[in-house]
């Protein structure tokens, strides 16, 4: 079965649920990016881009110390914290900022969490010379202040939210105002979430990861690997990983999602394990709410998380039993920052520290021959600030 | 004949139709101010049921509703406070709210509760018709009218899809925006409202910017309806005192009939 069907829905999530300012503008969306897809011409950009802009193919590292500190199954490291920018993001925003250029759109409006899509957005902004304005939670600038900065250097400006819980939700509520207001702007969505198109055009740029993995493993250990595990806020790197993998039965895909101060406390982004299904953001799919149907406030320790929606195909993956989802707490996902750091020498981000920590404690359980791929999806140094103050650490 | 079909009925008649968000500045302000807004010339009031991220309003609204939540207010409260209005006004409420609460709340249920509380429509601006199947069998089944929208940027086809599924009117937004108070109507207004008129049978309201008499007047020129939210919650604000906001009303009212030769 192809997935989504014409309404864009995975079994019985996704669809679009917008004002209808915004249908046709999806639907033209929808059509320029069907064109592309088929157009070779536009896929060998984004490759030669992907290459040498992005740096592409990230390598597959064995992390032997990791490994050998667990005791157990091997793990392998997919390093997209070493794409340009530091994290994955890069992939969704350069083939986004080549469609909208393609479609003659030159004002790109996007919205950040963690800042790492505001900086990849405003990067290939830069490169493709088109104007770029990112929505981000007056929260999350206070929290996230390197990466405006970063963002600010190349050119895009940065729009402090300050309504609702002021983090990646309200942000992106206000990009889609803007996009209401503005219908000829294109809107630089930043994860697998949103109305159709979004959750497969991103799921697409983002499925770069794991066909490189499915090569590189085979290159590496002769087979596929048994269990894949990759942290899920809104989804983005998990499907990226994942979707290459979705055949083969006999490989076990993990999503972490963030558990906070633990999911008893409510203080959590863990929309998969606690959720219920709703509407958010144009999408239907699990979601973290009050028994009113009101939105909650979520908590994470790390921005890139903290968001109470996911992307409908994880959604359609947990119902289906294909992909299984666990979470991990603030906590956990520091001790298994400061494992990474060092065994291996690698500064991972708060997001894949989470997916680190489930790794190395279910290789430790598991016979040496297993092996594990764990999406490390981002680098740390954005949250050196935040990880120095869990650590009561005066920088 | 639906309650709403009815107000559409009267030759000449053009529908002044406000909103107000419930509970906002209180649960009591709410039971006060909707009778007046009848009495005052309102010929239907919306009633909002505040949501957390209410992506297609303007900070006035999302004022409103933030401070709503705040107070309490519940789908549930709003149905309860919905059933007390029915009984003071012979107007026609309608619900205006985003899909979650609803969906959330459970389609049967909350159709039920709407026909039990005397409400005779309701309006979802992120419910598109392409999404909105299972509401409308549900809705009509309890007679209430699901009220679709348009915006300038519909296509024909999208309007004939309008035309075919909305009922009791049709939402005409008036800009490509969010809501909130506008200086002036947008230029290319009539002509959308035209391209609506040459497809669809059902009264056409238009709604989003419009906060003047002056403004209403020009609207009642070439629609059924319109429609006035973000004005009225700012008039709203000093709870006491709504001789501003049944001026404001009676205002608007004075234009509109102007219009029709009332």
């Amino acid at each position: 079965m192809i997935l989504p069907d014409e309404r864009g829905y995975f079994g019985d999530y996704g669809g679009q649920f917008v004002p209808e300012t915004l249908i046709p503008v999806l639907d033209e969306l929808a059509t320029a990016y069907k064109e592309a897809s088929a157009d070779k011409a536009f896929w060998a950009e984004f490759e030669a881009l992907s290459r040498d802009y992005s740096g592409r193919p990230t390598a597959l590292y064995l992390a032997q110390r990791l490994t050998e500190n667990c005791g157990g199954a091997r793990i392998f490291l997919k390093r997209e914290d070493l794409a340009h920018t530091g994290a994955h993001k890069i992939n969704n925003a350069l083939g986004q900022g080549l469609l909208a250029l393609r479609m003659g759109k030159r004002r790109i409006i996007a919205e950040t969490g963690a800042g790492q899509h505001g900086v990849a957005a405003a990067a290939v902004c830069a490169k493709l010379g088109l104007e770029c304005i990112v929505y981000m939670g007056e929260e999350d600038v206070r929290r996230q202040s390197l990466n405006v900065f970063r963002m600010r250097l190349m050119g895009a400006e940065v729009r402090p939210v300050h309504s609702g819980s002021r983090t990646l939700k309200d942000a992106i509520n206000e990009a889609i105002r803007d996009w209401v207001t503005n219908p000829d702007t294109y809107y630089l969505l930043g994860s697998v979430v949103g109305p159709y198109p979004y959750p497969v055009m991103v799921r697409d740029f983002q499925s770069v990861i794991g066909k490189e993995t499915r090569q590189q493993i085979l290159d590496k250990s002769g087979r596929l690997p048994d269990y894949i595990i990759a942290c899920v806020g809104g989804g983005s790197n998990a499907i990226g990983i994942f979707y290459s993998f979705l055949n083969d039965k006999e490989v076990n895909l993990i999503g972490v999602e963030a558990a906070g101060r633990g999911l008893s406390t409510g203080e959590h982004a863990a929309s998969l394990m606690a959720g219920t299904v709703g509407v958010l953001h144009g999408t239907k799919s699990y979601v973290l709410q009050t028994k009113d149907g009101q939105i909650r406030e979520t908590h994470s320790i790390s921005a890139g998380l903290d968001y109470p929606g996911v992307g409908p195909e994880h959604s359609y993956l947990k119902d289906s039993g294909r992909a299984t989802y666990v979470a991990v707490t603030d906590q956990e996902a520091l001790e298994g920052f400061k494992l990474l750091c060092k065994t291996e020498g690698i500064i991972p981000a708060l997001e894949p520290a989470h997916a680190i920590f489930h790794a190395a404690k279910m290789a430790s359980s598991l016979e040496k021959e297993k092996t594990i791929v764990v999406n490390l999806s981002g680098r740390g140094d954005k949250d050196m600030d935040i990880v120095a103050q869990a650590l009561e650490v005066k920088l | 004949m639906s309650k709403i079909a009815s107000v559409f009925s009267q030759p000449g008649h053009k529908a002044l139709i406000a909103y107000v968000t419930v509970g906002y500045p209180s649960v009591e302000a709410t039971l006060k101010v909707v009778p007046l807004l009848a009495d005052s010339g309102c010929d239907i009031v919306e009633l909002g049921i505040p949501f957390s991220d209410p992506l297609a309003d303007g900070v006035t609204i999302q004022k409103s509703s933030f401070h709503a939540l705040q107070n309490g207010v519940t789908p549930r409260l709003c149905l309860e406070l919905a059933g007390q209005l029915s009984q003071k006004v012979d107007i026609p409420l309608v619900f205006m709210t985003y899909y979650n609460p609803v969906f959330s709340y459970g389609l049967d249920k909350f159709c039920s509760a709407c026909a039990g509380s005397g409400i005779s429509g309701i309006i979802i601006p992120d419910l598109p018709p392409d999404e909105g199947s299972d509401l409308e069998a549900i809705s009509q089944r309890q007679g209430l009218d699901l009220i679709y929208l348009l915006a300038p940027t519909s296509t024909g086809e999208r309007i004939r899809l309008a035309a075919q599924r909305s009922r009791g009117f049709i939402y005409l937004v008036s800009v490509t925006g969010v809501t909130g108070a506008r200086e002036r109507v947008p230029a290319d207004l009539e002509a959308f409202v035209t391209r609506v008129r040459k497809a669809a049978a059902q009264p056409l309201c238009v709604g989003f910017g419009i906060s003047t008499p002056e403004q209403a007047s020009q609207i009642a020129r070439i629609a059924d309806g319109v429609i006035v939210g973000s004005r009225i919650i700012q008039l709203m604000e000093k709870e006491d005192d709504f001789a501003s906001l049944a001026e404001l009303v009676r205002g608007l009212r004075g234009s509109i009939d102007k219009i029709s030769g009332q």
